[in-house]
């Protein structure tokens, strides 16, 4: 204590304040207009104050279904973090050793994050395209019948999305393992422990806290995707996309209704994990 | 021993190897090849063809000196690009300076790094949305120019202008430059800025000898980030530009809703191969495994 603050720090505080105002203010400014009177516009000032949009929101009737696209787009999420999860943690321990390909392998997920968006997903609309003529076309007869498409939500959606999520998972995996002393599991095979042993009563609670975080990225991201999806979702839309579509369209304050509802439930999930993360910690700490 | 561990090196790595192949690869592999086949109104045709390349460069050797439709869109592209690199890499680097070297205690860092990196986990739209009430001709700025009786009418350029679109992508992706350049800073070791400012450096000096040269490689991979996702983006520009400002992903956009997939793959391909120079020229400068 006692040091004296520098003039440069004040201007860098301030700095940091409007940063920080910038990243918030505007958001802030539309979950307050979701609660809109009925008369009110897309605008301040607010006329009244009401629930009527978040309302006219749940009762559908809308142009579009947008509590199907909620569920759906629910559903993928979780789907998207579960496996988000799983495949990077069992990549994550195979690059703690060396194997065929693993350079290749790293450099092609960096690959996958930095192409554009568009790219990967009008590619994975192309190969599904194809794939469907293909069955069509030269399929047996029992499944080229009926058949309309295999390009979905669980499909190439997934698919889709998993290319944005998993080189996260991996860069996360990697933070964690840089960072890890393998004493702890040399001391769990000295006494006995199977590999299998080790990672369950080891490895895996140490890495814990960094797990829940890869979920944290897997849902997050996959609940608010639009670029990779936008090719490659087929007939039904996700609830960004449907959102997105809405923008040009709609004058009223229920878009922010819908803006205020999507960023709940990404709070709701940002905030329990943080939650998670830090139980974690605490009872580490404690012990 | 070694062999044993080395396949379950290998079976633990498959799964995101053939998620990988099946969703990055191959796809990637379908856009080259759809990009050299033919196509009419209504479907693509499996035959060789150069026309997906040669309908987007149509006219621009007829054109010169004057920019076709597509170099005009590039030389946008890339400028609209450079714009906000050089506004985020700024913004980016004040923040991260000020979050790793003027706040002292390790809770509140963490903290304050968390406030930053919330919005993040949110939805883009919606971020993108949130300015129409602050921009729009009857919103907050507006209403505030003109109470202060700065402007007489509402400003227009406010919204759905490159204004707009410059501002939401710096919105959007500040925190992805801010990220790594923080990363580098923390590594840093402050014995050497010590040792600068024992040996008499100014605060400046210290951080152009020291600090910047030390932070490379934070700002290759924040540059890199930014670089290709606003090369690539096609949504931003759409929504913050009324759907009315092109760029080199909205190409790609427009050729699909026209079901001209020959086209949209060709300019895909030259998408890429534009990105990919610039990565390569960016990467050259670090080795992002060790940066982790």
């Amino acid at each position: 204590m006692g040091e004296r603050r520098s003039a440069t720090f004040y201007a860098l505080a301030a700095f940091f304040g409007l940063y920080v105002l910038f990243l918030y203010g505007p958001m802030f400014g539309i979950f307050v207009l979701s609660f809109q009177g009925p008369d009110g516009g897309l605008t301040f000032p607010m006329n009244g104050v009401s629930l009527v949009w978040f309302e006219k929101l749940f009762q559908g009737g809308g142009i579009v279904d947008l509590g199907a696209a909620f569920w759906r787009s629910l559903a993928l999420g979780v789907v998207v973090m579960l496996l988000t999860v799983a495949i990077s943690v069992s990549a994550g321990l195979a690059f703690r050793t060396r194997f065929w390909g693993a350079g290749a392998l790293f450099y092609i997920t960096i690959a996958s994050l930095i192409v554009p968006s568009i790219i990967t997903s009008l590619g994975i609309g192309l190969e599904f395209r194809l794939l469907d003529d293909l069955v069509k076309n030269h399929g047996p007869d029992w499944l080229a019948e009926d058949h309309t498409t295999w390009m979905g939500l669980f499909t190439s959606g997934l698919g889709a999305h998993l290319t944005w999520t998993l080189p996260f998972g991996l860069l996360i995996m990697f933070a964690i393992f840089n960072r890890f002393n393998p004493a702890y599991e040399e001391a769990a095979r000295d006494l006995g422990a199977t590999p299998f042993q080790t990672f369950r009563h080891v490895v895996w609670p140490i890495i814990l806290p960094s797990v829940i975080g890869i979920g944290l990225f897997g849902f997050t991201l996959s609940w608010d995707e639009i670029a990779r999806s936008s090719q490659a979702i087929g007939e039904v839309n996700t609830l960004p996309l449907e959102l997105q579509g809405l923008t040009t369209t709609v004058t009223k304050p229920d878009i922010y209704a819908l803006g205020t509802s999507i960023s709940a439930v990404s709070f709701l999930v940002i905030f329990a994990s943080l939650f998670g993360i830090r139980l974690l910690q605490r009872r580490r700490a404690a012990r | 021993m070694k062999l044993a561990s080395n396949t379950t090196a290998r079976l633990q790595a498959l799964p995101l190897a053939l998620v990988l192949a099946v969703f990055f690869l191959l796809p990637l592999a379908m856009v080259i090849m759809v990009s050299v086949w033919d196509y009419n109104e209504y479907e693509m045709i499996p035959a060789w063809s150069g026309r997906g390349y040669s309908d987007s460069f149509e006219g621009c050797l007829a054109q010169l000196p004057e920019l076709c439709t597509i170099l005009r869109t590039y030389a946008e592209t890339v400028k609209l690009c450079a714009l906000v690199w050089l506004l985020t890499l700024l913004i980016g680097f004040t923040v991260a300076y000020f979050l790793a070297f003027h706040i002292k205690s390790r809770t509140l860092q963490i903290a304050l790094s968390l406030l930053c990196t919330i919005p993040f986990w949110t939805s883009n739209v919606i971020r993108m949305i949130a300015w129409i009430p602050m921009l729009g001709r009857n919103g907050v700025v507006n209403q505030a120019l003109q109470a202060l009786h700065i402007t007489k009418a509402p400003v227009e350029w406010l919204l759905f202008s490159e204004f707009s679109v410059v501002l939401a992508l710096v919105h959007l992706f500040s925190l992805f430059m801010m990220v790594p350049i923080f990363n580098s800073m923390m590594r840093i070791d402050r014995a050497l800025i010590e040792a600068a400012y024992d040996a008499g450096a100014s605060g400046f000096q210290t951080l152009r000898d020291i600090i910047i040269p030390l932070c490379k490689p934070g700002i290759v991979i924040g540059s890199i980030f930014v670089i290709t996702i606003v090369m690539g983006d096609f949504i931003t520009v759409g929504v913050m530009g009324g759907q009315q400002i092109a760029s080199a992903g909205k190409i790609i956009e427009v050729r699909v809703n026209a079901l001209q997939f020959p086209a949209a793959a060709a300019n895909a391909v030259i998408l890429l191969g534009v990105t990919m120079m610039i990565i390569v020229g960016l990467s050259r400068l670090v080795d992002i495994r060790k940066e982790l």
